[in-house]
């Protein structure tokens, strides 16, 4: 481990945890533009948090400690996650304790856990909630399984730093299977960050809502935890893609200089990719619960067919 | 060779001396004494309970070290004149068998503490009987791992079942559990065919049925083939393999909660271990389209497994249907290192084998524990419908908490041992992209999928069995008032508990003990290139893969109490109790939460064509509306009710034979000495 390796590393959990909140602004935005709406400011999210951090958190009688102690979890898996995604650098002392075997794994402990904690108190909506949530999850865990599995066949590793690392080289190569992952990506990342076509992150209307009836019960800084961890989901998430599919401009080991560049280029991806997301968002109806479903199914068999692709056209 | 360990040339007075087989027979003589004892002690529950059991215990932790040092040291053999007059029992203790042993030991020690506080009187059979059975049942298991001949194999495994099936049958008043008994008997006993057959073939016409000529016996490859689906079936019927799986969803129900965690965890473990022995060892070289009729079951029980378990109610049923899911897992992987020794490539069949050791073990632990603990809900509450359960984390947090930890195992969620072995088996997926026929290649990454899809659903099945039983607001009055776990069934949870931890955070050391194994098996191992990385699991290089379950927990726990501290400094913890919020809905009561066949149906509804289910609905005009459904094993209705009633109408016509007159008989036996003499004179 270097010096500069810890550096990196440090850089890159502050930013992601300052920057999350940010980019979910940012996408706000360019939804109220494009719906013709007026925007709430860029920074509304802090605000948000700072509110929701000052006020107190009021408890069901009978929860548990476990319903306590789950923002934390997911905060803390979140976290963990943005360090060992590979955005800025690809020397991050972190990354080798987990691969992208790992990181499916740890977005899994951070869902059943809030899953549990939405059970907890034991009110309708929150085991709706949890079923809603582990019925998406199941469906597009290995759909991500399966699309890192395709970058994994490129680079022959399932570490995430050589994948970024190889990716970055192919000079010109062209991978079909990397077409059908990227598709299949997108729709899981979607699904996974309760974006329009499975959820929508605006409504608290009963029928439809998956992300926020798990939530429902929380308040005060539990909720603000909670809020922030599915900023950081996102970023993690778009980090994840940024990282598969345009791993231009990260840092390689021992480069200082290649660190400043590295900043300003996650940045313009970042703002370049919330716009997308938010038009993508836009241009599509919220689907039914039960559509949801077919939905994974076809990214997941996307993902599948992916990596037959790449064996079949391997020289 | 040493003829008689124990009774022989004063080495049983001096136990300095005593090599590790030694000691694992003083184990199976200590466990046979206690359950003499306990025929003596048969109605007496306070010797039963508070010295039988926790000596038994005792002796399983003593069986757990010496295996566990075993593992690592050589072969040791014995001849013990038991049996017949001239057919003494072989015994062999090496690594593989070792490291099975270590499992018994473990598994043993743990659910034995827990049984110390769960029997009670009044329960059908006595618990003096009940100790009898449960300690041959434990000998047995040993004796099993440990046979070297097909003679004393064969011996051991019916003593297993018959001992197993008499605790099956601890109640046995209750018809539901005669029948539950009578199929696993049943299945038990067709299986038990296919392995003597299986033997008969391996001796290769010698008529020495001991393991060390079956081993020196180069057999045909179509009759190895026809050895190997004979073991197959006959292992198969003992894991649970589909279609041969439909004891276990009635048996393990219908036992004793510690017995179904020795059958899960340990007994089902058997059969892993028999089939690794036949295909590895006595067989000798692999054919390779073995592998594909490995993977192929493997899968289907995997999936059909998790699917059946994600819409079970009975919370036993549910576990029994969830180790069908990971008994097919192991196959799968099974199938997997036959498939890559048989395409020269020991060091990707070793981390196949690998995963399926570490799964065998922390399968063994989490299951072990689940069971355990549904027993302590069913003491506590004296109900096993989730439908009626709820909110038990308030009421018994210790057996919650415990259980948490077994669900995340089970789950495959890092950081604990389930996840290492589904790591495990993901990467020697990921690995084998240089298989020589395009049609292997195109096949690994549709059962990668098919292991991640099934990973994902048992995490799905263990939320709905958590959240259900343990958490939200009881479903029935009496709830409130369950106790929490005594003092020795906390003690034999909390060692599985640490059981499942320990495997989950040690990954790298434990598969350097299980090393040997591999290398008996398949001519290769990991432990020198996992070794070489310290703290981080790195099977076949740094940069290929690598996981550090020590730096992984390090780094969320650190992330939790930074958040924790920090969200104190800047703002306050200040909590307020109120009801809840719920939208704002006044009305709540307990019955309004997802029930356990609500939190099953988006399964019921996705994978419609897997089952077979019955519904009733309630027309709007019904004064009493009733609504049922219920989902049963298709199995039953395509495969075991035809073929019983095939084997109604066969006896039937044999049947037409029974006259009852004697001159009939009579004619008979005339006619068969015709026909003999017949035969002879021709």
């Amino acid at each position: 481990m270097t010096w500069l390796g810890a550096f990196s590393q440090l850089l890159e959990i502050v930013l992601a945890l300052l920057l999350a909140p940010l980019l979910g602004g940012w996408i706000n935005q360019w939804r109220a533009w494009l719906q013709n709406r007026s925007a709430p400011g860029l920074l509304q999210p802090y605000r948000t948090l700072h509110k929701l951090f000052n006020k107190e958190s009021v408890l069901a009688e009978h929860a548990s400690p476990l319903f306590r102690g789950a923002p934390y979890i997911v905060f803390g898996c979140m976290a963990l996650a943005c360090a060992i995604v590979p955005t800025l650098s690809t020397d991050l002392p972190l990354s080798p304790a987990a691969d992208a075997i790992a990181l499916v794994g740890l977005l899994g402990v951070a869902r059943v856990f809030i899953s549990l904690a939405a059970m907890d108190v034991g009110t309708s909506f929150g085991t709706l909630g949890a079923r809603r949530e582990m019925l998406i999850g199941f469906l597009a865990e290995p759909a991500l399984l399966m699309v890192l599995f395709s970058a994994s066949l490129i680079s022959n590793s399932t570490s995430l730093t050589t994948i970024v690392e190889t990716l970055a080289h192919r000079e010109l190569a062209i991978y079909p299977s990397l077409a059908f992952a990227g598709v299949a990506f997108t729709m899981v990342s979607l699904a996974e960050n309760a974006r329009v076509p499975v959820d929508n992150p605006a409504t608290h209307l009963e029928l439809t809502m998956i992300h926020e009836a798990l939530i429902l019960e929380y308040s005060g800084r539990h909720l603000a935890l909670l809020e922030w961890a599915a900023s950081l989901k996102l970023f993690a998430y778009s980090c994840i893609g940024l990282a598969l599919f345009f791993p231009w401009g990260v840092a390689e080991a021992q480069a200082p200089l290649a660190l400043l560049l590295a900043m300003p280029a996650l940045v313009l991806k970042l703002a370049i990719g919330g716009a997308l997301l938010a038009l993508l968002e836009t241009l599509s109806a919220k689907m039914r619960i039960f559509r949801a479903p077919e939905f994974l199914a076809t990214a997941f068999l996307l993902a599948v067919i992916g990596m037959l692709v790449h064996i079949l056209v391997r020289p | 060779m040493r003829q008689l360990p124990l009774i022989s040339t004063g080495v049983f007075l001096d136990p300095t001396s005593w090599v590790h087989l030694d000691w694992i027979l003083l184990v199976v003589a200590a466990w046979l004494l206690i359950g003499v004892a306990g025929v003596f002690a048969l109605h007496r529950l306070a010797l039963v309970a508070r010295v039988l059991f926790p000596a038994g215990g005792a002796f399983g932790l003593l069986l757990f070290g010496v295996a566990l040092s075993a593992i690592l040291s050589s072969p040791e053999v014995a001849v013990l004149p038991f049996g017949l007059p001239g057919l003494p029992f072989h015994f062999r203790l090496d690594s593989l068998s070792a490291f099975f042993l270590m499992i018994i030991g473990g598994v043993a020690a743990g659910v034995s503490a827990f049984a110390a506080g769960y029997f009670r009187k009044g329960e059908g059979t006595p618990p003096g009987l009940l100790a009898l059975e449960y300690h041959i049942f434990l000998a047995s298991m040993v004796l099993v791992v440990l046979a070297d001949d097909a003679y004393a194999f064969m011996v051991m495994w019916e003593t297993m079942a018959l001992s197993s099936f008499f605790l099956v049958t601890a109640n046995h008043r209750i018809a539901e559990i005669q029948r539950a008994g009578y199929l696993y008997l049943l299945i038990a006993h067709v299986g038990a065919l296919g392995i003597l057959l299986c033997f008969g073939i391996l001796q290769a016409d010698t008529g020495d049925y001991t393991f060390a000529n079956m081993r020196s016996q180069e057999i045909l490859p179509d009759r190895a083939s026809i050895a190997f689906l004979l073991a197959l079936f006959g292992f198969g019927a003992k894991a649970g393999i589909v279609p041969l799986h439909v004891w276990l969803p009635e048996a393990h129900p219908a036992a004793p909660s510690p017995v179904s965690a020795l059958m899960s965890g340990v007994m089902l473990k058997t059969a892993i271990y028999g089939l690794l022995r036949i295909i590895f060892d006595l067989l000798g070289t692999p054919v390779w389209w073995w592998s594909l009729v490995l993977l192929a079951f493997g899968l289907a029980t995997a999936l059909f497994g998790v699917v059946f378990a994600a819409v079970q109610v009975d919370m036993k049923r549910l576990l029994a249907y969830s180790s069908i899911e990971n008994i097919g897992l192991l196959f799968t992987g099974i199938g997997l290192a036959v498939l890559f020794s048989t395409q020269g490539m020991p060091v990707m069949a070793a981390l196949a084998l690998t995963a399926v050791l570490y799964h065998v073990a922390s399968h063994a632990f989490f299951k072990g524990l689940l069971f355990i603990g549904t027993g302590a809900v069913l003491h506590a509450t004296l109900e096993r419908n989730l439908g009626k359960l709820g909110g038990l984390i308030r009421s018994m947090p210790w057996v919650a908490w415990a259980m948490l930890i077994g669900v995340l195992a089970s789950a495959g969620l890092p950081p604990f041992g389930g996840f290492v072995s589904e790591w495990l088996l993901l990467q020697s997926f990921l690995f084998s992209p240089d298989l020589p026929s395009s049609f292997l290649n195109m096949l690994i990454p549709v059962v990668a999928a098919l292991i991640a899809l099934v990973a994902a659903l048992a995490g799905y099945t263990m939320v709905k069995f958590f959240g259900v039983i343990f958490l939200g607001q009881p479903r029935e009055e009496k709830l409130a008032q369950a106790h929490d776990a005594g003092r020795w069934e906390r003690a034999g949870m909390a060692w599985l508990v640490a059981g499942c931890i320990a495997l989950g955070l040690f990954p790298v050391q434990f598969i350097a003990l299980i090393d040997p194994v591999t290398q008996l098996l398949v001519g290769s191992g990991l432990a020198k290139t996992v070794g070489s990385s310290g703290w981080l699991l790195a099977p076949v290089a740094i940069e290929r893969a690598s996981y550090g379950p020590a730096i992984f927990l390090l780094g969320v726990a650190a992330s939790f109490a930074l958040a924790f501290l920090l969200v104190r400094l800047f703002y306050h913890g200040r909590v307020r109790r109120a009801a809840p919020w719920d939208c704002g809905f006044p009305w709540q009561n307990a019955r309004m939460q997802d029930t356990a066949e609500g939190f099953g149906q988006p399964i019921r509804q996705i994978f419609e064509p897997f089952f077979r289910w019955e519904r009733e609905l309630p027309t709007a005009f019904d004064a009493e509306p009733r609504y049922r459904v219920s989902v049963t094993d298709p199995f039953w209705h395509w495969l075991y009710l035809p073929l019983a009633a095939a084997v109604e109408r066969l006896a039937r016509l044999i049947g037409l034979l029974q006259q009852g007159r004697i001159a009939v008989y009579l004619l008979y036996s005339f006619v068969t000495l015709i026909t003999v003499l017949l035969v002879v004179e021709l």
